[in-house]
């Protein structure tokens, strides 16, 4: 007998009699708050967990909001600001250690959830997964009308899309392990702007 | 083997210090309820939760095959491991397939319950833990004495003597800023520099073969996306049925571990990145047994938040040490008898049983009462504290007899009143943290019958 059968036949021996999982139906189709009452919870939450939100009415206005030292690495998905910052597409397979260096990556979320202010980012619109993570800041773009109240609407989103990587970001990298003293900046960014698009 | 009873005393040595850890846990206690309270149906969460996790234990070898399924089909391999010693094995096969002798890891209870760390370490492999407490304690030569705040017993002054000597601050720097700025930079250059990352998991889903961690620093997604190999270690209770339950789990797990609405980095890891090779490491260890235990079974359905810790009035002035396993608190000791009845039959006792654990529990495990049935298995078992167990049946003899029990009430009365050496010493345990309280002239039945009958 092999490992697996064993630990399967002894489970299969302990476990109770089935029990059906219950309906969470009641929080999927609850009626949504109105999106501006949304929107301003997102904001709020953003600012308690250490993210910067910044309203913006176009993606050419983000550039007004970057403060870009000269010489530094700044990566994006983003195709309206390649005249700021380099194209993420051509790393998609490239070994992620050459991204070390990347100062600010800007991406493109595709929602975000008031409740915890979490940005939702697939691998497609990281170009590599390793990105959102080694960039010493981080600004994600989203959608005013793409934020939705809770993570039951998150996951009712997420349905039918197929992702081998994605992630919820809400704020900067962070610990408080040293007497639960909140430190920004851990291992990943040191700052989250998330640009919210009004239009 | 020193007990709990022990090693709290020796905690207990600097109270300041016992003090500082309560009310530092207190506060993360209190954080978690003012987080909690903004949910208006929280109760239901919780229920919502449990009963989802109910499903997956009646279920499980089913959801377990499933999960196998899916997982394979996303290219990850899959590898079962009955107990630690198999765990280990199957992790040090695949690094010494790559010809890896270095590896870091981000934050698994499980791998610190397998002892992982010193199985690779006695076969030449080098593990650098990544997640700041868990670097801390590793650095100090500790096991995690919390399960999601591993150093907390640790004062910054302490970690920056340790941060001096192993990682080369300046001396006498315990700015915690600093400090985690000091291990930022040695640690990117670890997650630079190893091949292969081990991470634990939050949640598997069943229907899709996916599993998800949480992280607030970024340590696990930092070494797994930039090493060659990714192994993923979880015990076989982690499985969720569908994708969709995450967000009850989700919204419950950081709000009752530290008041959080949500980690900063829910990652969902589906199939490897081209190149990268990923495994998980299915492991039992217990679990099947503890799955047929019906007193006990709920203790599967854990999701690690260590809200029981934080509210706990024997965890805060104990530490998490004095519970002498990888999981210490009230969920600790319900789970830990279960791998190993005589050595942790003290961790039952370990509790006031007040019930808070049990209140604050995301799944609603009755902890509390798990810790009365096991202390009664204990017993019954033979495993109980010899002392005790004569104590008792001196007690059982004084209550069953009226008139030893008045004999025995006035003697007692009386040793206080004219030799409270007797009792006011070492080696009457009462004694140790408290004065014993002023004799009283009489008994109730003395008084009653002077003035009642």
């Amino acid at each position: 007998m092999t490992t697996r059968e064993k630990i399967l036949a002894n489970v299969r021996k302990s476990q109770p009699p089935l029990v059906t999982a219950p309906d969470i139906f009641l929080w999927e189709n609850r009626q949504q708050a109105e999106a501006s009452t949304v929107l301003e919870t997102f904001k709020t939450v953003a600012g308690n967990v250490g993210s910067k939100v910044i309203s913006v009415e176009s993606i050419a206005d983000i550039k007004n909001h970057l403060n870009i030292l000269p010489g530094t690495r700044i990566l994006t998905s983003v195709p309206e600001l390649f005249d700021v910052a380099d194209d993420v597409a051509p790393y998609q397979n490239a070994n992620p250690h050459q991204l070390e260096n990347v100062e600010l990556a800007i991406l493109q979320a595709e929602f975000g959830v008031a409740e915890n202010s979490a940005l939702w980012v697939t691998e497609k619109q990281m170009g590599t997964r390793v990105l959102p993570f080694i960039c010493q800041h981080l600004a994600l773009v989203v959608n005013a009308g793409d934020i939705v109240a809770d993570m039951h609407a998150a996951y009712q989103r997420t349905q039918g899309s197929d992702h081998s990587f994605a992630t919820f970001i809400a704020g900067p990298s962070k610990t408080a392990d040293i007497e639960q003293s909140l430190v920004l900046g851990a291992h990943g960014p040191r700052s989250l702007n998330i640009f919210v698009l009004t239009t | 083997m020193k007990d709990h009873a022990a090693l709290s005393e020796a905690f207990n040595k600097d109270e300041q210090r016992v003090n500082w850890h309560d009310e530092t846990l207190w506060w993360v206690r209190q954080k978690r309820d003012k987080a909690s309270h903004q949910i208006p149906d929280w109760e239901e969460l919780r229920e919502a939760a449990s009963q989802i996790k109910h499903n997956v234990l009646s279920d499980l070898g089913n959801y377990l095959e499933q999960f196998e399924k899916q997982a394979i089909n996303n290219g990850i391999s899959v590898h079962w491991a009955a107990d630690a010693k198999e765990h280990n094995d199957i992790v040090h096969g695949i690094l010494k397939r790559h010809g890896i002798t270095q590896m870091v890891k981000s934050k698994s209870m499980l791998t610190e319950e397998c002892h992982l760390n010193h199985f690779l370490e006695e076969q030449g492999i080098n593990v650098v833990d990544s997640d700041l407490g868990e670097l801390i304690v590793q650095l100090a030569k500790e096991p995690p004495s919390h399960i999601v705040l591993p150093c907390i017993h640790k004062k910054k002054e302490e970690i920056g003597d340790i941060f001096h000597e192993h990682l080369g601050s300046e001396k006498g720097e315990s700015d915690p800023q600093i400090l985690t700025e000091t291990a930022r930079i040695h640690l990117r250059n670890t997650f630079l520099t190893r091949r292969a990352a081990l991470t634990g998991v939050n949640f598997a889903v069943a229907e899709t073969g996916e599993f998800v961690v949480c992280t607030n620093e970024g340590n696990a997604d930092m070494g797994a996306h930039l090493s060659d190999v990714h192994i993923a270690s979880m015990g076989i209770e982690k499985l969720i049925p569908q994708r969709k339950h995450l967000s009850v789990f989700l919204r419950l797990l950081t709000r009752s571990a530290t008041g959080q609405p949500i980690t900063t980095y829910s990652s969902h890891f589906k199939r490897p990145r081209p190149g990268q090779e990923m495994h998980i490491v299915l492991v039992d260890n217990g679990r099947s047994i503890q799955l047929g235990r019906e007193d006990f079974r709920n203790s599967l359905k854990c999701i690690r938040c260590g809200a029981c810790m934080n509210t706990c009035p024997v965890y805060r002035r104990s530490g998490g040490h004095s519970y002498h396993t990888a999981v210490a608190g009230p969920i600790g000791s319900i789970l830990a008898p279960n791998l190993d009845m005589k050595q942790y039959a003290d961790l039952p006792f370990a509790s006031t049983l007040c019930g808070s654990c049990t209140n604050v529990c995301p799944v609603k495990i009755d902890i509390h009462d798990q810790l009365y049935k096991w202390r009664q298995v204990i017993i019954k078992e033979g495993y109980g504290d010899k002392k005790k167990a004569t104590a008792m049946q001196a007690m059982a003899y004084t209550l069953s007899s009226p008139k030893v029990y008045r004999i025995a009430g006035k003697a007692g009365r009386l040793v206080m009143k004219y030799a409270p050496f007797a009792v006011n010493n070492s080696l009457n345990p009462w004694y140790k943290q408290r004065d014993m309280p002023e004799p009283p002239k009489e008994s109730f039945g003395e008084w009653y019958k002077k003035n009642r009958s």
